[in-house]
């Protein structure tokens, strides 16, 4: 009889150490954090949380940095992510065709996709530093006036941009690198049989059939564009004058440096909404596409 | 319809381990079980707590390099084991934080920032008040440790933790720059903003003046302009940084970055202040005493032998600089061996470890080591006058006394935030400042 229990079960005992995982170290936090934000708490053991219903999220709503930095977060991730999805589709078609040492050029070129973000931010904010940075340096040496970078309230953030798109092509380009790989000839082959240009076969062939790849990478620099932390946090903290704050910086300031509990929690629970709308859409994108 | 569940379910995941991504970042809580059974039974009397283990958790401070060394004398003469455990500045209130909040019995000891942190941690009552231990030992002479250090650790009476740190806010200068020009040390700040802008040459990259720039870590240094203009942050419990001498404070601070800084100031904390002094590119500095091997340490400074220092210049109400305890020890309230973490706070900071930290270039709280030629023999000859008398004209706080001192910061550096990006209107701004400052002392008094 026992026997024939566990047998029975037995697909759930496979599974089990996975969902308690999920339950203790996902579900659970995300639970507590939507609990929290209808609480004002400033993490004190003798002043317990007190309820403030939807407060929390009203006051954000009404709070001028917390709408500037949804505005920072998108401006941030759109720019980043074209950019970051254009150049990483060139790179991956270049490194398709064979030539010369390709390896190394590969290796060479993979190299700042590992590199530690927080150390990569203190690297580029000497870079960018305006009197004694390398960056001016070099313009100045081409004949451009020298700029503020980070320094400046409107070329922060896409100086910060520069860095992201320089750390994590790479890894788009990976992605579509192995997309390439596993596309079939024949078409190719009929195409240069009907004599098409390059052109024409990357636009008819090559984008269609990568289509699929493409929302994958999309997807996963889409997420982590999202939440970029260690970059900011490295060079700017958000500032100057949170030019440069994005929701995750926000949420932090909040949390650690404000001790609000519940607003930051509120804004992570938003945050947390905007991430799965976006996640959701392209989940839906990437359906329609294969039903078609 | 269950594919469409699945759908939904992985985009769940995909953003829950975003989030997990965000919160998480704590340290493997240190379990320090007091195996006070265990082990050779000591002679009870002189070794009291002898087995036992404290868990000591410090900043990546030069303070935990010089001590951390002596740390086995401690060791073996008390039986105490010591753990000890080294944070970079935040990440050590935010691992403090966490702690705390999970009451946990570890860390033992810690090392805090009394104005940045202090307030929040003891209203929490995460910190163990000190007094009864303090007075305990006579030869401890808790009476040494100077007044306005002790000051600035103690929280509605009641004595939060022991001065490591101190720090105030001096002058530095190029010595070279200011004799070629054939101008005078500044004694006022009107002779300061005079000097700077003579010295100011942006053509060929020598800039007048430099100081933090970035909205919240200059509050504590413009603090030093704020009192020696007769103002303050806070007065008799009201914000008062839209008073005509605040205004003049923040306005002069601003005005000396805007009209004769170097290019990027906004995005300056006291490392890149300091990096582009010590690149001998400006004349003028105003910082903490307690970072001046960032200005002549040949290893980081083109010109260390040329940087003077002098008294922080005098206002419309003398020089009254920054006089601070920057960091402090003390014991957390859920410890389970507070007598041993007594111990260890008592011992790092009696007067013979003071002496020898502040030998290794950490100025301390006690006063007869100061008056110690000892104890002074590595800093620049010039700077100990300097110091000393800094303790003796100094205020005890360098930013809004609040539980939200990092809020209080943003709303004050605001102000001087519009007169580097060349807004006019500054009283404006201040008296809108003001009002947020008003709103969180009005917020403090209701926790």
């Amino acid at each position: 009889m026992r026997y024939n229990w566990t047998d029975r079960n037995l697909k759930w005992m496979y599974i089990l150490p996975a969902l308690v995982f999920v339950l203790v170290m996902m579900l659970f936090p995300i639970a507590y954090t939507v609990w929290i934000s209808f609480y004002e708490w400033s993490m004190s053991a003798i002043t317990p949380p007190a309820f403030v219903g939807l407060a929390n999220y009203m006051d954000l709503f009404k709070d001028e940095r917390f709408l500037d930095s949804v505005f920072n977060t998108f401006y941030f991730t759109i720019v980043a992510l074209i950019a970051e999805m254009v150049l990483g589709l060139a790179i991956a078609v270049l490194f398709n065709r064979s030539f010369r040492g390709k390896n190394i050029a590969k290796t060479l070129f993979l190299l700042p996709m590992v590199a530690t973000p927080v150390a990569m931010g203190l690297v580029w904010m000497l870079i960018y530093e305006p009197t004694i940075g390398a960056a001016n340096t070099i313009l100045k040496t081409i004949g451009i006036e020298p700029q503020l970078f980070l320094a400046s309230m409107t070329q922060v953030i896409p100086s910060l941009i520069v860095v992201d798109v320089w750390q994590w092509t790479p890894m788009v380009a990976l992605i579509l690198m192995a997309g390439l790989s596993t596309l079939p000839v024949d078409p190719y082959e009929s195409a240069d049989v009907d004599g098409a240009t390059a052109w024409q076969k990357f636009v008819h062939i090559t984008l269609p059939l990568l289509k699929p790849t493409i929302i994958i990478a999309l997807m996963l620099r889409l997420i982590d564009v999202l939440k970029t932390f260690d970059i900011i946090y490295a060079t700017t903290q958000g500032g100057p004058n949170f030019k440069s704050e994005t929701l995750n910086i926000y949420g932090y300031v909040l949390g650690f440096q404000y001790f609000k509990m519940g607003s930051t929690s509120a804004l992570l629970v938003i945050f947390f909404l905007i991430v799965m709308a976006f996640t959701l859409l392209l989940i839906w994108m990437k359906k329609r596409l294969e039903a078609a | 319809m269950k594919k469409k569940l699945i759908g939904t379910g992985t985009a769940i995941l995909v953003t829950a381990s975003i989030l997990a991504g965000c919160g998480g970042n704590d340290a493997p809580a240190a379990s320090s079980p007091a195996s006070t059974a265990s082990g050779s039974a000591p002679a009870a009397s002189d070794k009291p707590f002898a087995g036992q283990t404290v868990t000591l958790v410090t900043a990546n401070h030069p303070w935990s390099e010089a001590i951390t060394p002596l740390l086995p004398e401690f060791e073996a003469a008390t039986g105490i084991k010591v753990k000890v455990e080294n944070y970079f500045e935040d990440q050590l209130t935010q691992k403090l934080t966490v702690q705390f909040t999970a009451s946990s019995e570890t860390p033992d000891v810690f090392m805090y920032r009394p104005l940045q942190d202090g307030r929040l941690f003891f209203k929490n009552g995460w910190i163990a008040p000190l007094d009864d231990y303090a007075k305990k030992d006579a030869d401890y002479d808790f009476a040494d440790i100077s007044a306005s250090a002790v000051n600035t650790t103690t929280i509605d009476g009641k004595l939060a933790g022991i001065p490591i740190i101190t720090e105030r806010g001096v002058l530095y200068y190029r010595k070279d720059l200011l004799e070629q020009a054939g101008i005078p040390v500044p004694k006022t700040l009107d002779e300061l903003v005079a000097a700077a802008k003579k010295l100011h040459d942006p053509g060929s990259e020598m800039y007048g003046f430099v100081a933090r720039g970035q909205r919240s870590p200059l509050v504590t240094q413009l603090a030093s302009y704020l009192f020696s203009e007769g103002g303050d942050f806070i007065t008799d419990g009201k914000a008062s940084i839209n008073t005509p001498e605040a205004v003049k404070a923040m306005t002069t601070y601003g005005t000396l970055l805007k009209d004769s800084g170097p290019p990027g100031v906004l995005n300056m904390s006291w490392p890149q202040a300091f990096g582009i002094f010590a690149q001998g590119k400006v004349a003028f500095l105003t910082d903490a005493d307690s970072l001046y091997t960032n200005a002549i340490d040949p290893e980081k400074s083109k010109i260390g032998d040329k940087v003077g220092f002098a008294l922080f210049p005098a206002g419309a109400a003398g020089s009254k600089p920054v006089n601070v305890t920057a960091w402090a020890l003390s014991i957390n309230e859920r410890s389970k061996n507070k007598d041993a973490a007594w111990e260890l706070i008592q011992w790092a900071t009696n007067k013979e470890n003071v002496l020898k930290t502040q030998q290794k270039g950490n100025p301390g709280a006690r006063n007869s080591v100061w008056d110690n030629p000892e104890a002074t023999k590595t800093f620049p000859e010039e700077l100990v006058p300097i110091i000393k008398e800094s303790i003796a004209n100094g205020v005890g706080h360098d930013r809004p006394l609040v539980v939200a001192v990092g809020e209080a910061r943003d709303a004050v550096g605001e102000v001087v935030m519009r007169v580097i990006t060349g807004d006019k209107d500054v009283q404006g701004a201040a008296d809108k400042a003001n009002a947020n400052l008003q709103a969180i002392i009005d917020k403090d008094s209701k926790r």
